[in-house]
């Protein structure tokens, strides 16, 4: 990929951070830096699509390290689940061997595996080589009669956050708009009842959570045409284009891939969350906004009302345990609002929250939800969180996996709000599994037993008793301590 | 370690499926997480820590510490060894590391990056952090694995940090108690910490290259956070190799860096290809007690009488079982030696690049691949027993055949990094394991069979049987031994 290519991605109108100069795609600083790179991104956007032979072109280590450790959930096929990578060895970047290797393994992918498509990741080392992997993708598609598609992202290209975009970009340039949406299924026809097609991007049915969502939007008769990406397939992905309406699921990651289908297509989005009751509503309340549908709008309102009143009625009783609990939510980007309403939902306090990679509307929200003396983090190193738990008396910290280990090492209960977490907390229904397992660390036993020192620790026993008997004794003024020391001494032996 | 006659199969095809590698950078970094208050810092891209990362966290379940030196765009090309200098300031200047490794990538080795280079510029720059020793090593995951380039670090410690015996005046034995211990990959925190007490049973002070037993055995410490190592062989005590008694070597892999620490010190040393099974550890204990002079404490010869013991009661499990092992070198030359040992038969054996000690697995062959080429294995040699990492969970439930995690990573067994395969004790436990996995296998289980003739009313389901009920289990033994 080119420089100007790079600087065209980081350049993204639709995104608030674009005028600072403190960007979310900041240079990296050696030997002070967290977080992934482009490639990372790029495959987390785009591995979900569970029909795909999601190919890694480069040495091991980029697939070697990764593959297979997303708790992204499908809901048949499973293709997406293997690893495959050239896995370029010292003769094939010497002898420059890559675009050759590259090209059998998509013929031994789509000869073993039958996929709908193929995706090429380009990495770093094959980058620096110079392997022309478009070239060599179309070369393939063209003899193999498979879609082969490039996604250009090799780590040194920049963030996590970049390869989002590089992933976003490559399905708008290479896969959507290639094929027209199937006619609704006759069964699924509900008497009255206009389908409406959607799209949510950014969504990544971690831990199966998207399967809170369907059943709602199924009652609503909006049918999602394609989730990018969890539970995707390809040929979802080509109908991405004739959406009505395009919801951006709690990231800012993939915008330009909203923004470009509105560009070509008209298509209006929004930005939503799916975690707390108050935004689940609101997403359903924009769909059927924007939609601009009346009989769609009412329906929306009694679902709204019938589901609210359940979940209530469901959380009160959780609500008991975890009502004024202090939380301290450290997570990226629109989650650092989007799951503040839920926690309030619940009862619970947020003291602070990170902003690292939040955009000024995502601060303007955090100040909505919890005022104006609200504590913002931006650098959210190990250090000065475990301080703010500390100094802010907080009972659970909230982040995710990477910090998991950091705060179990301080005793300080935990919730893993990311990517690699096993639990979906989506949708209502969701509310209840985050409720129970924010009770479940908190509530745990476990706390104090790691926290007690060990009974022999901190004083000797014997100067201890000896101490607290001369405590006694010299209240009533009656003996030398002398004396007391060796009466203290002989009930010590005595127990 | 002889010459062995295994046949090595090569990898013949362009796509690895379901991969088996991890890179030897990441291995590299491992044994730097040996030593107390260090950090690894990878020379690459920022990608390539953040996987390293997530990789050793999941498995051992513990906060990792490990840096970057964030090559971008501009460095890919235009030469990143200002990345180096410059990450090794910002890590030293915040965190006082003990010491600091590097080991390089793909990318870096790609671009042409000259670490050597920039450590003696970082040197130049910055001499107020000239006490902190920096060890740089060349280990692009083009090549090798994790096994190799764990070894490969140990053995840029070595050479930077032991001095010539002559010039520094260390003496093999100046510290009567000392043992070095150069120690592989393979083995867990677990087994080091057993291979630490059965030294000391014997008098002796093990000082173990690297420990990640005391690093990264998953404990509580008082202290709620450290940006660095928070266990491992003191630093200090790498340039007193020299002063000890003897080196004690386990694992193939370790071999070269032994020799250059027998090269530079004159330390004799005793090697050890693995630690599992009678034979291997009674290798070691013989030569603790040849090294102490003093006799084999009362618990070992119990440990090993309890062996033998197990080991009859497990063989009736064990013999003729068919075993697919998929593993780094020394690991699979370990597992398939203890398995032979007991009567039964590594029949597929993958690895996932060459090595020496592979010519000398205990199999007919060892293939140089994956994890789909396990499974062909094991379909083609009809297995019945998977030894691997996590990653085989996924084909162990595909084909129905049961799964013993080892090596790395173990991300969905908690406990598994801590596991302990070695010394007598822990040989036991591992047979006793296998055997329990195969009493669940029913293997030789005859199905009943009822007599069409039969006067027997509520046992049968319908008077006439199906025809294969005849016929002798798919899965006894002796139907597989006619097929092969």
């Amino acid at each position: 990929m080119k420089a100007k290519d790079i600087a065209e991605l980081l350049d993204e109108p639709a995104c608030a951070h674009n005028k600072k100069s403190k960007s979310g795609c900041a240079k990296p600083k050696p030997g002070a830096t967290a977080g992934g790179c482009a490639f990372d991104g790029a495959q987390i956007a785009l591995l979900p699509i569970a029909d795909v032979a999601h190919i890694v072109h480069g040495s091991i280590a980029c697939a070697g390290s990764s593959w297979d450790n997303r708790g992204t959930r499908s809901s048949g096929e499973t293709l997406y689940r293997i690893g495959m990578t050239t896995d370029l060895t010292e003769q094939d970047v010497i002898m420059g061997r890559g675009e050759k290797r590259l090209f059998h393994s998509i013929k031994q992918a789509v000869e073993d595996h039958n996929p709908q498509a193929v995706f090429v990741y380009n990495t770093c080392v094959p980058a620096l080589v110079g392997d022309d992997v478009g070239a060599v993708c179309k070369a393939a598609e063209e003899r193999w009669g498979v879609p082969v598609v490039p996604v250009d992202a090799a780590g040194f290209y920049g963030t996590k956050n970049l390869g989002n975009r590089i992933a976003g970009e490559a399905m708008v340039r290479y896969v959507i708009g290639n094929r027209e949406p199937d006619p609704i299924p006759e069964n699924a026809v509900l008497p009255g009842v206009k389908i409406h097609d959607v799209n949510l991007i950014g969504e990544y049915n971690i831990a199966g959570e998207l399967w809170h969502i369907m059943p709602l939007l199924d009652e609503l008769g909006i049918r999602v045409l394609c989730t990018l990406s969890g539970d995707a397939r390809f040929r979802e992905v080509q109908t991405m284009h004739r959406a009505e309406v395009n919801m951006m699921v709690c990231s800012k990651a993939m915008i330009n891939v909203a923004r470009k289908l509105k560009d070509s297509f008209g298509t209006r989005w929004f930005e939503g969350s799916f975690y707390g009751v108050s935004d689940v509503s609101q997403a359903l309340r924009e769909f059927a906004r924007l939609i601009e549908d009346d009989d769609l709008t009412a329906r929306t309102e009694a679902l709204i009302a019938r589901e609210e009143k359940r979940i209530d009625e469901a959380l009160e009783l959780w609500r008991e345990k975890l009502r004024g609990k202090r939380v301290l939510l450290y997570t990226g980007g629109v989650k650092s609002w989007s799951v503040i309403s839920a926690l309030q939902d619940l009862g619970m306090h947020v003291v602070a929250t990170g902003t690292k990679k939040s955009t000024e509307e995502d601060k303007a929200r955090i100040r909505e939800l919890m005022g104006d003396d609200v504590q913002m983090i931006e650098d959210g190193n190990p250090r000065s969180l475990l301080n703010l738990v500390r100094d802010q008396k907080v009972d659970v910290l909230i982040a995710g996996g990477r910090n998991m280990y950091t705060a179990l090492k301080a005793r300080i209960p935990f919730l893993d709000i990311n990517q690699e977490r096993d639990f979906g907390y989506a949708g209502y229904t969701g509310m209840i599994e985050l409720a129970r397992q924010l009770a479940l660390t908190l509530q745990s036993p476990v706390w104090e037993a790691v926290r007690k020192p060990a009974p022999w620790a901190g004083k000797h026993s014997a100067s201890a008793r000896i101490e607290s008997v001369a405590e006694d004794i010299s209240a009533d003024n009656m003996h030398s301590a002398e004396t007391v020391a060796s009466e203290a001494h002989t009930a010590e032996l005595s127990v | 370690m002889s010459e062995g006659k295994t046949q090595i199969d090569k990898r013949n095809k362009a796509l690895s499926v379901s991969p088996l590698k991890s890179s030897s950078t990441i291995g590299a970094a491992l044994a730097f997480l040996g030593f107390n208050r260090s950090i690894p810092m990878l020379h690459g891209s920022q990608g390539c820590t953040a996987f390293g990362k997530v990789f050793f966290v999941r498995h051992f379940r513990e906060p990792i510490p490990l840096q970057t030196t964030a090559m971008d765009q501009v460095s890919s090309v235009m030469g990143s060894e200002d990345n180096v200098v410059e990450g090794l300031k910002a890590i030293c200047e915040k965190s006082a590391p003990a010491m600091v490794g590097v080991p390089t990538t793909g990318l870096a080795e790609t671009q042409g990056s000259d670490i050597h280079m920039a450590v003696g510029d970082f040197r130049k720059k910055y001499p107020q952090f000239g006490h902190i020793p920096v060890i740089a090593v060349s280990t692009p995951d083009y090549s090798g694995c994790t096994e190799s380039g764990f070894a490969a670090a140990v053995n840029a410690l070595i050479d930077v940090m032991v001095p010539l015996a002559d010039v520094a005046a260390t003496r093999p034995g100046l510290r009567k108690k000392q043992v070095t211990v150069l120690v592989g990959s393979f083995l867990t925190p677990g087994d080091l910490e057993v291979l630490k007490e059965m030294i000391e049973s014997f008098g002796l002070r093990p000082v173990l290259v690297p420990d990640l037993s005391d690093s990264l055995d998953g404990h509580l410490t008082d202290s709620d956070f450290s940006p660095l190592t928070i266990g491992g062989t003191a630093v200090s005590e790498i340039s007193e190799l020299g002063n000890s008694l003897a080196t004690i070597v386990v694992g193939a892999s370790m071999y070269k860096a032994a020799d250059l620490l027998a090269q530079r010190t004159a330390v004799p040393d005793w090697r050890f290809e693995h630690l599992m099974g009678l034979e291997a550890v009674d290798a070691l204990v013989h030569a603790l007690s040849e090294i102490s002079g003093e006799p084999v404490p009362e618990r070992l010869e119990r440990g090993r009488a309890q062996l033998q013991d197990a080991m009859l009661d497990t063989h009736f499990m064990l013999g003729m079982t068919r075993v697919a092992i998929a593993a780094d070198p020394d690991l699979l030359y370990g597992f398939s030696h203890l398995l032979t040992d007991m009567g039964a038969k590594t029949v597929a054996a993958v690895a996932p690049a060459n090595a020496p000690i592979l010519k000398s697995v205990a199999a007919e062959k060892v293939k140089l691949g994956d994890l789909e080429d396990l499974e062909k294995l094991a379909v083609e040699y009809d297995a019945e027993l998977l030894i691997s990492n996590s990653h085989a969970a996924e084909l162990s439930r595909r084909m129905s055949i049961p799964l013993l995690r080892v090596g790395f990573p173990q991300y969905d067994l908690l406990g598994g990094f801590q596991r302990v395969w070695i010394g007598y004790q822990g040989t036991k436990q591992t047979l006793f394991d296998l055997a329990n996995i195969l009493l669940d296998l029913e293997r030789g289980e005859i199905h009943p069979y009822h007599s069409v003739l039969s006067q027997k009313r509520s046992s049968t389901p319908s008077s006439i049987q199906t025809p294969e009920l005849h016929h002798v289990s798919e899965t006894s033994p002796e139907h597989r031994g006619q097929q092969h």
